[in-house]
């Protein structure tokens, strides 16, 4: 996907690769690196994804980092239909009633 | 000359850099050993309770009603031996401008910020304190930076912490998500030092102190309601900051004979700091994750010295299970008409059960709620616990593995807050409290024994336990 100067995009960035990360950690978490995600107005005048690009955040300071997302959505909903909660309310009013 | 970049040099500039982030000279406050001067801290570094009621009421914060959750009070008569059942009470702190209590630590933090002319307020969370800055630095005009624990190395985040950096955005602020790690500390420090914000911490006595008029509500309310403080006030516990801030504000208001419970969550088994586990946990606060390391260790925070020390005020500390927080939400929703976020329910939890052991005439307040909404519920919590293999059963609570089943409670007299031992957190309170310390002076002594609402007697024989004096 192609972006243009000015679009909203989502960058990455590896802040610490595994060997430079900290000492006391677990072991699983010592194996991959500390990876960062962040924001902002496309500075370049274009770009496609997995370029290293230069972003304007939204208070107005200036990263760079590989774009990975153009217009970014927030993945959020109410998720998959959950059944398991439903006798709750029924066998509380149920009490309520007795 | 440029200052280096890399990890150990930025880790060895963090008192200076935090010493120019918060404006506090820490070290005015020690005395070179265990002991530092509390008191004079919060007093020094922060405002008044009358200073604080006037900044918070100006940006509407505060003021939030008390409300008597009656059918669930009912519910727990029904499970409880005869004449006891006490009256279930809440606070609700959902309604502050973003969402929750946190608001009120927000607001001292902020405005301090901006009294000391910072252009910006920078704060490391991935819970509702992020929201709370966030708003606060709208309507102060500073610029606001939320530093946020968020995926693992999958790239899979909490639904809950991704709605926090959309709310986030949503007041203007710029959120900076990160991979599973403590090392998150660093980029912080290299964000404060590149920026010249403010550590908006919540662990600076601005951000403790402002939960003090919560306490201070709670005491003048309940005397104009029921004209008695509550028997039993129950307080979420993780960093520690809600709980020291209620129970100094009950202090400050004449309030001494009501017990102050903590509450958390119990995630026993899961390690904090591992990318695997990370999403094998459905609430992202309130937990024994944080809950007890802070406890027992309070300077572990992002400032020198944390103002948040729950076991100086702590009379009590009860967990509650997962599949009891999801099981309490959906009733509070169901039988009292109240949708409010799960996490924020832990305390609730917790006071369901201990309401069973008081009695009929006696109260209990949960000093919280806080706002819901997509990603922060318990439907799309518990859609994310199946996804990452957790399995979700009806049946006894008891048996709930954490990262490995959520077990809703087939009925409600399954709901049993679980007492961890005070005595055992003192001392291992204690026991790091005095990590590379050979002597331990009687004035170190005193001041263990504040620190863990004891006696010089425990103390000293804890030392003694410990093989030390």
């Amino acid at each position: 996907m192609k972006a243009v100067k000015g679009d909203w995009v989502r960058i990455y960035k590896v802040i610490l690769t595994s060997k430079e990360r900290g000492k006391k950690l677990p072991e699983d978490t010592k194996k991959v690196p500390l990876e960062m995600w962040d924001k902002g107005f496309l500075q370049s005048s274009e770009a496609v994804i997995g370029d290293i690009v230069e972003v304007e955040t939204i208070i107005g300071r200036n990263i760079t980092g590989k774009l990975v997302e153009v217009n970014p959505v927030f993945d959020i909903n109410y998720g998959n239909g959950i059944t398991e909660t439903l006798y709750i309310g029924r066998q509380l009013r149920e009490m309520l009633g007795e | 000359m440029k200052k280096s970049m890399n990890y150990k040099d930025v880790m060895n500039r963090k008192n200076e850099i935090m010493k120019s982030a918060v404006g506090i000279d820490y070290d005015k406050f020690e005395s070179g050993s265990i002991a530092f001067d509390y008191e004079e801290m919060m007093k020094e570094s922060s405002y008044s309770l009358e200073e604080m009621i006037n900044i918070q009421s100006e940006y509407s914060i505060g003021n939030t009603p008390i409300i008597e959750l009656k059918n669930l009070t009912k519910i727990a008569r029904k499970l409880a031996p005869e004449g006891k059942g006490a009256r279930i009470f809440i606070k609700d702190e959902a309604i502050s401008p973003s969402g929750s209590f946190k608001a009120r630590r927000a607001a001292i933090s902020v405005y301090h910020a901006k009294k000391l002319g910072y252009k910006g307020v920078i704060a490391a969370t991935s819970g509702n304190y992020g929201a709370a800055v966030a708003s606060q630095a709208a309507m102060h005009g500073l610029k606001c930076i939320i530093v946020q624990e968020c995926y693992d190395s999958n790239q899979k985040g909490q639904p809950e912490i991704i709605e926090k950096a959309r709310k986030c955005e949503a007041y203007g602020a710029e959120v900076i998500q990160l991979t599973v790690g403590p090392e998150l500390f660093y980029e912080f420090l290299k964000l404060l030092e590149s920026t010249e914000f403010f550590n908006a911490s919540l662990y600076t006595p601005f951000g403790i102190a402002g939960v003090e008029t919560l306490g201070y509500e709670i005491a003048k309310q309940f005397l104009e309601k029921e004209g008695r403080a509550p028997d039993v006030v129950v307080c979420t516990n993780a960093g520690g900051g809600n709980l020291t801030g209620t129970a100094r504000g009950l202090i400050k208001s004449g309030v001494t004979n009501t017990q102050v419970v903590g509450a958390s969550v119990n995630l026993k088994g899961l390690h904090m700091a591992s990318d695997t586990q990370f999403n094998k946990k459905s609430f992202t606060t309130g937990h024994t994750g944080f809950g007890i390391p802070f406890a027992t260790l309070p300077d572990r925070s992002d400032v020198p010295r944390s103002a948040g020390r729950a076991l100086r005020y702590m009379d009590r500390y009860v967990t509650v299970n997962q599949g009891e927080v999801f099981y309490i939400t959906e009733a509070l929703a169901q039988i009292e008409g109240l949708e409010r976020g799960p996490a924020g329910n832990t305390s609730l939890t917790a006071a369901f059960s201990l309401a069973r052991e008081m009695y009929e005439n006696q109260i209990i307040l949960v000093q919280e709620t806080e706002y819901t909404g997509a990603g922060k519920h318990l439907q799309p919590q518990l859609s994310f616990a199946k996804d990452m293999g957790i399995d979700i059963i009806v049946g006894d609570p008891r048996e709930e593995i954490c990262g490995q089943n959520i077990i809703l409670p087939k009925h409600p007299g399954l709901i049993q807050a679980v007492d961890l031992d005070m005595n055992k957190l003192k001392k291992s309170y204690i026991k790091n409290a005095i990590i590379g310390i050979d002597e331990i002076s009687i004035s170190n002594i005193s001041f263990l024994a504040e620190e863990t609402k004891s006696t010089v007697e425990f103390i000293e024989k804890t030392l003694v336990e410990l093989k030390l004096n």
